[in-house]
């Protein structure tokens, strides 16, 4: 199986980063090529001077759900950010800076995690993308 | 059964496990074989999924106490 998984990240919180990594983490185990491509909140997470802070949670989680993160992250689960560089290093992940986001957010590639590979825009993204799944988080 | 390599998967949750693997599976040359012993109950469903899909086969599995252990065989 290599039909390439596209995942869009828009969203900043440090769950939904999870579910990203995990889902890119996952694809690439299975021998999938990976394309991210971050927008917005997504991207700004991946700012080098704060992409292992703390990105707050979705709203819907509640007092609960921040105890029950917590409580994961302390019994030791790889945070979003380690699961994203195990993905890399085991497989084809490739993991792209939305070029309008990064106008609006006054970003240069300089300023972000050399996870990022590089910036594109929306048309070379759905070139790459091709035929294979997109996933919007 | 020889195992060239043993990974222990304990206490780690989805996706560690079959990425954990897909990093042994790496060293082994062809035919030789891996055993893994995790915690993550779906890993029973992901070490299927992950052998169907990479070629490797899942030449054995069982479960006590709380673990899993699957035993893969390099394609």
């Amino acid at each position: 199986m290599d039909e390439t998984v596209s995942i869009v990240l828009f969203s900043g919180t440090d769950d939904k980063l999870m579910s990203a990594a995990t889902l890119a983490a996952g694809a690439a185990a299975l021998g999938k090529p990976v394309k991210i491509f971050l927008q917005y909140w997504g991207l700004r997470a991946f700012r080098a001077d704060g992409i292992t802070g703390d990105h707050g949670l979705a709203p819907e989680a509640g007092p609960a759900g921040r105890a029950a993160v917590d409580a994961a992250a302390k019994a030791g689960q790889a945070s979003w950010v380690e699961t994203l560089r195990a993905a890399k290093e085991l497989g084809e992940v490739d993991i792209q800076a939305c070029s309008a986001s990064m106008d609006i957010l006054k970003l240069k590639q300089s300023d972000l995690d050399p996870l990022v590979d590089g910036v594109e825009g929306v048309a070379a993204f759905y070139i790459n993308a091709g035929e294979g799944q997109i996933v919007f988080i | 059964m020889d195992f060239k390599l043993k990974v222990d998967a304990s206490g780690l949750s989805c996706p560690l496990p079959i990425l954990r693997a897909t990093q042994g599976i790496k060293t082994l040359q062809s035919g030789e074989l891996m055993e893994v012993v995790a915690t993550d109950p779906g890993s029973v469903k992901d070490f299927a999924a992950w052998a169907s899909s990479t070629g490797n086969a899942l030449v054995e599995q069982d479960s006590a106490n709380g673990k899993f252990r699957f035993v893969l065989r390099r394609k």
